[in-house]
């Protein structure tokens, strides 16, 4: 049986699926629960062929319901597990999340968006924002990381098993179609060559000793009989979730400090606006680039501060606008005239961005 | 001189004391047909071993019934849930509980998948021919001119289609290895023992057990405790044959 997947680093030219394979083995996962749907098969089809190599299994359930719920139950038994979805699966998997959100269960799940509607195409999107960050019948109490490349794919898949058990808190890795099915080259590492030190995975259930004999049985639950009582429960969840959230969030800006037009864009859009802004200032155009790389919790402070000196704000996604009301939220009370480019389930070029931005100046 | 014996109620040892009485409403089946799987694990040791996971319906009173660790999932999820702990823990031995809502309605594809799949869990089912407590509506066991909330004039086979016969399904599409049953709480001996062959099948590894037990609702019944224990014992049976579906052949060596 092989040692680790990945030895010290490698250089290697592979899909965005592949790379979220790697990672999770790379991470140490020990074991994936799964159902296919497009873009994110290659996910499974990489992890089935290299994980029993490792001595990691592999459920394929009958549906998303089903992969959303089989890993809560290898959470719960204290595993490091995961499954990948898309589009209606993420619709699926949301069920399964709202539990996971409310007993915090440290879930794991790699969406990679496709276009919807309902079932729509399967190469690209960013249309499950919103689902991701707040589709369950609860409050949102979740990490989603919006990854623009391969080489983030396979880091956040990584530190999305840490974010998880860390704070006990359902945490997604937000690529696409695109970041799945395309291949580029990215630096494969074995996390603790780089000091990354994977977070103990622990037991909720299947506890040593007898229950009610040497221990009390974990009785857990995620049913409230009175209004006071699941007050006080999603009360403290969310305290919890805001005191951590500085820790947690995450963004990343290019030349804002004199900017006077500021694009706002994630994911893979984030790549066609660094394009941009590079295109611009060989102008003479100051414009700058802000990128959460966290969508949930959103960084707020990061984004009002970058908001507060522009001049102008345009928001750029393959989206009607499902990220710019997570921007809008977190800057309101700002006055920075805001613009936009929505491009529901299409690709967004370098060029669209620098003719937008010009005709704002 | 007159002696007065105070009989303790006897309960199975994996009981948690401390949550009783129970929280099911009186004359309910889920106490009965819960001691019947106390005194299974009691008699086979295995409690230290046990994850028990009870669905939503009225099985999810039973959060904190036993001395087991247990996950309270949601409606229809338990099956999943349990399958999700057993394929990362084989060693547990996973109940998953529920209703005939649970198991046959809206979590009927994790049935069907998990026995198909011979899961090497046990779900056990609590038939009590309707849906307790969202308030009495018509379940897929509701039976044939039975009156619900939903079917005020009974149950309209042409309309709503006949009730599930669930072990007979799960028979039909598991392999030889399962062990699939139907017992009743008239009959918690024979209860009891169809619990235990299918702990025992867990145990062994050799594959999916499923049992269905007739269960009693006389709040959604409108019953008195004379008429629920008939319609239990004698019109239930009548349409749920109460008795063995398969059983595994003892393996040899």
């Amino acid at each position: 049986m092989a040692d680790k997947p990945i030895q010290g680093e490698k250089r290697m030219f592979v899909t965005g699926n592949e790379a979220v394979a790697y990672a999770a083995l790379a991470a140490d996962v020990d074991i994936m629960y799964g159902y296919p749907i497009t873009p994110q098969n290659e996910i499974m089809h990489y992890y089935t062929r290299l994980a029993p190599k490792y001595n990691k299994p592999f459920l394929q359930t009958e549906d998303e319901i089903s992969a959303g719920f089989t890993t809560v139950g290898g959470v719960m038994s204290g595993k490091r597990a995961f499954t990948a979805t898309a589009g209606p699966g993420n619709t699926l998997i949301q069920e399964s999340m709202s539990m996971a959100e409310m007993m915090r269960i440290p879930t794991v799940v790699v969406i990679m968006q496709r276009g919807g509607p309902s079932t729509a195409t399967v190469i690209y999107s960013q249309q499950e924002v919103t689902m991701t960050c707040y589709g369950a019948n609860g409050e949102g109490i979740r990490v989603v990381y919006s990854t623009c490349n391969h080489q983030e794919l396979y880091d956040y898949t990584i530190k999305s098993f840490n974010t998880a058990w860390k704070y006990r808190i359902p945490t997604f890795v937000l690529g696409d179609g695109y970041q799945a099915k395309m291949r580029e080259s990215l630096t494969m590492y074995d996390p603790a060559t780089r000091g990354i030190e994977m977070v103990n995975t622990s037991p909720f259930v299947g506890l040593p000793g007898t229950a009610g004999v040497d221990r009390d049985p974990a009785h857990l639950r995620n049913t409230y009989n009175t209004e006071e009582e699941l007050y006080e429960v999603v009360s403290n969840l969310v305290a919890d979730y805001e005191k951590v959230a500085p820790e947690i969030v995450e963004s990343e800006s290019f030349d804002c400090d004199d900017a006077e037009v500021v694009v706002l864009a994630h994911g893979v859009v984030s790549r066609a606006a660094v394009e941009a802004i590079r295109e611009l200032r060989k102008a003479g155009i100051k414009a700058g680039h802000f990128r959460p790389i966290t969508l949930r919790p959103f960084p707020d402070q990061e984004l009002k501060a970058v908001a507060n000196q522009a001049k102008k704000l345009l928001v750029v996604e393959s989206a009607q606008g499902q990220f710019a009301k997570l921007c809008q939220h977190s800057l309101y009370g700002n006055s920075t005239p805001m613009e936009y480019i929505f491009k529901p389930g299409l690709g967004i070029t370098s060029d669209e961005i620098m003719n937008k931005v010009k005709s704002m100046l | 001189m007159t002696v007065t014996t105070v009989m303790e109620p006897k309960m199975p040892k994996c009981w948690r004391q401390e949550t009783k009485p129970h929280k099911f409403c009186p004359g309910c089946g889920h106490g009965d047909v819960l001691k019947a799987l106390g005194t299974a694990i009691d008699e086979l040791g295995i409690q230290d071993r046990v994850v028990f996971g009870c669905d939503i319906g009225c099985s999810l009173l039973s959060w904190d019934f036993f001395n087991f660790d247990t996950i309270q999932a949601h409606h229809g999820r338990t099956t999943p849930v349990m399958t999700g702990v057993k394929r990362a823990r084989p060693e547990l031995i996973c109940i998953a509980y529920m209703g005939d809502g649970g198991g046959y309605a809206i979590g009927s594809q994790h049935l069907v998948n998990a026995a198909t799949r011979n899961e090497r869990i046990f779900v056990l089912l609590a038939n009590n021919a309707q849906y307790g407590m969202t308030g009495g509506q018509m379940a897929p066991t509701t039976l044939p001119g039975m009156k619900t909330e939903t079917s005020p004039y009974g149950r309209d086979t042409d309309w709503s289609g006949n009730p599930t016969l669930g072990p007979e399904m799960v028979a039909a599409i598991t392999p030889d290895s399962a062990y699939v049953a139907r017992g009743t709480m008239s009959n918690l001996r024979q209860l009891t023992q169809m619990m235990k062959k299918a702990l025992q099948n867990q145990i062994d590894g050799n594959g999916f057990s499923f049992v269905e037990a007739l269960a009693s609702c006389p709040t959604n019944w409108r019953t008195n405790a004379a008429k629920t224990w008939e319609f239990v014992e004698k019109e239930m049976p009548k349409y749920f044959k109460v008795g063995e579906l398969k059983v595994p052949a003892k393996k040899e060596g």
